[in-house]
C-alpha cells in the first residue's frame, strides 16, 4: 500500500465556529450593504435614473457573501446578469456600481454596460454576462488557466511569481441548467479535472418558469453533475453559517485537489425577476414566508446578538445607518457624475488595435457614419 | 377593422392563423402563462391550450432545433426568441440546419419555420438587447428575413411568413411595438415577402430603410427644405429584397441614402449600394450614402442615442447627397 503523502486537513466540525466575530460581522455588513444598495437601486429605477433592465439581488445575499467568504480574493469569479451582489461583495465601490447603472462615465464599465455588465478585473470579477448560461464555459476556462499556471507554466500569469492553487467560482441561475453551454462546460471540467465550482443560485424560478417546469431532476440537481463525474452537493443558502460550513470544505477540496464541483444552493429572490414582473407565477405567501421566516440577514444578526453576543441592538442599528449613508452617497455620486462623452467613448474599448477609422483617438464628428464626401461638413474620416 | 399596436397586430395574426391551421404551434420562454417578455403572445395559451402555446425551458438551441424537427415533419412552428442577442445560442440550428436542410435533402424536405424575434435599439436596453443582426441572416443562403415597421404590415407579413414553405426570421422592431396604432383589418391578407413599399413619393433623392428607422427618416424629411423631394422606401423584406422598387426609384432620382441601425461595415446597406452601382452606374448623380450604426458594440443607455441614426444625422446625409 502506498503511503498517503499529503497530511490530512484538519477541518473543525463547524468551520464557521472557528471564525472570529469580526469575520461574521463582516458577512453581516456585506449582506446588509447589498440589501440597502438594492433598495436604492429599485428606487432609482422607478425614478427612471437607471435605464434598460435591472435585476436586483435582494434575498440572495447570503449566497454570494457566504461563498466568497470561503475562498480567497484572487480566486476568479464569473457570473450572469444578476450581478450587483457579486460586484459589491467582491469589493467594488458602491459608487462605481451605482454609477454604472446610472450610465455615468464614473461607472465600473464607464457607463457603457449597465446593470448586467459589472466588471472588476482588480477584484478578479470577470463579469456580469447577459446570455444565460454562456458564462459557464468561461468559468471552465478561468479554471483551465489556473491549472495551466500550476502544472505547465510554473508561474502566475499576472504577477510572474510562483503559481498559487486557486479555484474559479462560476455562478449560474437555475434557468441556465437548461442551456447546452453548461453541459459542455461541465463535461470539460469533469474530463480535465478543472478547479471550477459551478454554483447554481437556485432561487426556484427562471423568469416566470418554476424550476420544476424547466428542468429534469429538479429535486436532485446533483444528478446532473454525476453525469460528468463531478462531485455534486445541495445546500441551503439562506442560513449563511450553514452555507459556509458546507461550502468551505468543498472549496478547499477543489483548491487542494484541483478538481471541479457542482453546488446547488437553495436561495430565494424576494423581488420580481426584473423591475417589470407581475409575478403571476408565485404567491405572495411564498415570498412572505422567506422574507419573514428565513431571511439571511435577520438570521445572522440574531445569531450575532444572541449566541455570539458580539453585536448589540444599537451597534446593529448603527451599522445599518452607516451602510444607508454609504449607499445614499453612491446614489448622489452617480447622480452628479458626468455622462460618458460620445466623442471619446463611442468607439473606444472595442479592440486593442481598432481599425484606424474607429480609433479612440480618431475625431468624432456628427454624421460621421456618412460616407466620405470630401470637403463636406460632417463628412470625412471618422 | 381595429386600431392596433404592432404588438396587438402580431397577436391577432398569430391567433387567426392558429384558428385556421392546427399545424401552427408556438414555443418559447415564458410565452404562455406570462405572454412573452413583450406580451406579444398574451392570452394565446388560455385560448389555444398548453399543447399549442408551449412554455419551454431556457434553451434557445433546443427551442429552434426542436422547431426545425417539427417543421420537417410538416408542422408550422412559430418559436419566439426573447431578444435578438439570444439568437446566439440558436445560431447553429438556424444557419446549419434550418437554412440548409432543403439543400441537404436535395429539395425533398422543406422547413416551414417562422422565428419571431424582437430587434433593434432605442428602448434603453443594454447590449445583446439592442442589436440589429439582419445582415448576418440575409448573408445566410436558405433563410428569409423580414422586418415590418407598422402594425398593418406586421400582420400581413407574419401570415405570409407562417404560410411560407421556407424558414423565415421575423424581426419585430421593439421601438415600434407600442409607439403608435393603426387600422388593421380583421380579414385575412398577406404581404408578399420580398416586396417593399413607398412610404413617401419623391423625385430628387431616394432613401431606403426598414424597421424602426422608417420613423427617424420621416422625421428627417420634415427637416429638409420644401423644394427637396425625397422618395422614402420601406424595404420590409431584407431577404429576398425588393430590387425593383429600389432600382425604379434611383433610376428616377439618381441619388440614394440607405439608413439602418446595424453597424455600417457589411450592414445590409452595403448590399444595396452595390446593387445600385452595378445596375445604375450611369444614372447616379452622387455616391450612395449610408447612415448607420457604428462599428462598435451597441452602448448602453445614454450613448445609445448617439449610436442610432437619428433625424439630424439622416437629414444631413440627405442634404450632402442632394448637394453633391
Ligand atoms: C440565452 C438567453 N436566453 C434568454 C435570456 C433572457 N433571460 C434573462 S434572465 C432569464 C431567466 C434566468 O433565470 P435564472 O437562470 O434562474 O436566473 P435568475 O434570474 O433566477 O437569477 C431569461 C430567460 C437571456 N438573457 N439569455
Ligand atoms: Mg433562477
Amino acid at each position: 500500500m502506498t503511503a498517503v503523502t499529503t497530511a490530512p486537513r484538519s477541518i473543525p466540525r463547524r468551520p464557521s465556529a472557528a471564525l472570529p466575530d469580526e469575520a461574521l460581522l463582516r458577512m453581516l455588513r456585506d449582506m446588509q450593504l447589498i440589501r440597502e444598495f438594492e433598495n436604492r437601486t429599485m428606487q432609482a429605477y422607478q425614478q427612471a435614473k437607471i435605464g434598460g433592465f435591472c435585476h436586483v439581488y435582494t434575498g440572495q445575499e447570503a449566497l454570494v457573501v457566504g461563498t466568497f467568504a470561503s475562498v480567497n480574493h484572487d480566486d476568479p469569479i464569473v457570473t450572469a446578469y444578476r450581478d450587483h451582489g457579486h460586484a459589491l461583495a467582491r469589493g467594488m465601490s458602491p459608487r462605481a456600481c451605482m454609477a454604472e447603472m446610472f450610465g455615468r462615465a464614473t461607472g465600473c464599465a464607464k457607463g457603457k454596460g449597465g446593470s448586467m455588465h459589472m466588471f472588476d478585473k482588480p477584484n478578479h470579477l470577470y463579469g456580469g454576462h447577459g446570455i444565460v448560461g454562456a458564462q459557464t464555459a468561461l468559468g471552465a476556462g478561468l479554471a483551465f488557466a489556473v491549472k495551466y499556471e500550476l502544472e505547465v507554466l510554473g508561474r502566475d500569469l499576472a504577477s510572474g511569481g510562483n503559481p498559487k492553487k486557486r479555484v474559479a467560482l462560476c455562478y449560474l441561475g437555475d434557468g441556465a441548467l437548461n442551456q447546452g453551454c453548461l453541459h459542455e462546460a461541465m463535461n470539460l471540467a469533469g474530463l480535465w479535472s478543472l478547479p471550477v465550482i459551478f454554483i447554481v443560485e437556485n432561487n426556484l424560478y427562471s423568469m416566470g418558469t418554476s424550476i420544476h417546469r424547466g428542468t429534469t431532476s429538479a429535486d436532485d440537481l446533483t444528478k446532473k453533475a454525476a453525469a460528468y463525474e463531478i462531485d455534486g452537493f445541495s445546500f441551503d443558502g439562506m442560513d449563511i453559517l450553514s452555507l459556509y460550513d458546507n461550502f468551505k470544505p468543498v472549496a478547499d477540496a477543489c483548491r487542494d485537489d484541483q478538481k471541479p464541483a457542482f453546488v446547488d444552493i437553495r436561495t430565494y429572490r424576494y423581488k420580481g425577476h426584473s423591475m417589470s414582473d407581475p409575478q403571476k407565477y408565485r404567491t405572495r405567501e411564498e415570498v412572505e414566508e422567506y422574507e419573514s421566516k428565513r431571511d439571511s440577514i435577520a438570521m445572522l444578526a440574531a445569531h450575532l446578538m444572541r449566541d455570539r453576543a458580539c453585536l448589540s441592538e444599537d451597534a446593529w442599528r448603527a451599522m445599518q445607518d452607516e451602510l444607508a449613508e454609504i449607499v445614499r452617497d453612491a446614489v448622489k455620486f452617480a447622480d452628479e457624475s458626468p455622462w460618458p462623452d460620445p466623442k471619446a467613448e463611442l468607439y473606444s474599448d472595442v479592440m486593442v488595435s481598432p481599425h484606424p477609422r474607429m480609433s479612440p483617438s480618431g475625431e468624432y464628428v456628427e454624421g460621421a457614419c456618412n460616407p466620405i464626401l470630401e470637403g463636406q461638413p460632417g463628412g470625412g474620416e471618422r | 377593422m381595429a386600431n392596433l399596436t404592432l404588438v396587438q397586430a402580431i397577436n391577432l395574426a398569430l391567433a387567426q392563423e392558429m384558428e385556421a391551421d392546427d399545424r401552427v404551434v408556438l414555443l418559447g420562454e415564458d410565452i404562455g402563462k406570462n405572454g412573452g417578455v413583450f406580451r406579444v403572445t398574451e392570452g394565446l395559451q388560455q385560448r389555444f391550450g398548453e399543447h399549442r402555446v408551449v412554455d419551454s425551458p431556457l434553451a434557445e438551441s433546443g427551442i429552434i432545433g426542436a422547431a426545425i424537427g417539427l417543421a420537417m415533419a410538416g408542422m408550422r412552428p412559430v418559436p419566439e426568441i426573447q431578444f435578438e442577442g439570444f439568437l446566439g445560442p440558436a445560431y447553429d440550428q438556424i444557419c446549419n440546419h434550418a437554412a440548409r436542410y432543403r439543400t441537404r435533402s436535395r429539395g425533398s424536405v422543406t422547413i416551414p419555420l417562422t422565428i419571431r424575434v424582437p430587434v433593434g435599439g432605442g428602448i434603453h436596453a443594454p447590449e445583446l438587447h439592442s442589436d440589429s443582426p439582419e445582415a448576418i441572416y440575409a448573408h445566410t443562403p436558405g433563410i428569409k428575413v423580414v422586418m415590418p415597421s407598422s402594425p398593418y404590415d406586421a400582420k400581413g407579413l407574419l401570415l405570409a411568413a407562417i404560410r411560407d414553405p421556407d424558414p423565415v426570421i421575423f424581426f419585430e422592431p421593439k421601438r415600434v411595438y407600442r409607439s403608435f396604432r393603426e387600422e388593421v383589418p380583421e380579414d385575412d391578407y398577406t404581404i408578399e415577402i420580398g416586396k417593399g413599399k413607398v412610404v413617401n413619393e419623391g423625385s430628387d433623392l431616394t432613401v431606403v430603410t426598414w424597421g424602426a428607422t422608417v420613423y427617424q427618416c420621416l422625421e428627417a424629411l420634415d427637416k429638409l427644405p420644401e423644394d427637396l423631394s425625397v422618395e422614402l422606401i420601406d424595404l420590409r423584406s431584407i431577404y429576398p429584397y425588393d430590387e425593383d422598387i429600389i432600382l425604379q426609384s434611383v433610376e428616377k432620382t439618381g441619388r440614394c441614402v440607405v439608413v439602418h441601425e446595424a453597424p455600417k461595415t457589411c450592414g445590409f446597406g452595403a448590399e444595396i449600394a452595390a446593387l445600385i452601382q452595378e445596375r445604375l452606374f450611369l444614372h447616379l448623380k452622387a455616391p450612395v450614402q449610408r447612415v448607420a450604426g457604428f462599428d462598435t458594440v451597441m452602448p448602453y443607455y445614454k450613448l445609445e442615442l448617439d449610436y442610432l441614426p437619428d433625424a439630424p444625422r439622416i437629414a444631413e446625409s440627405i442634404q450632402q447627397c442632394a448637394g453633391y
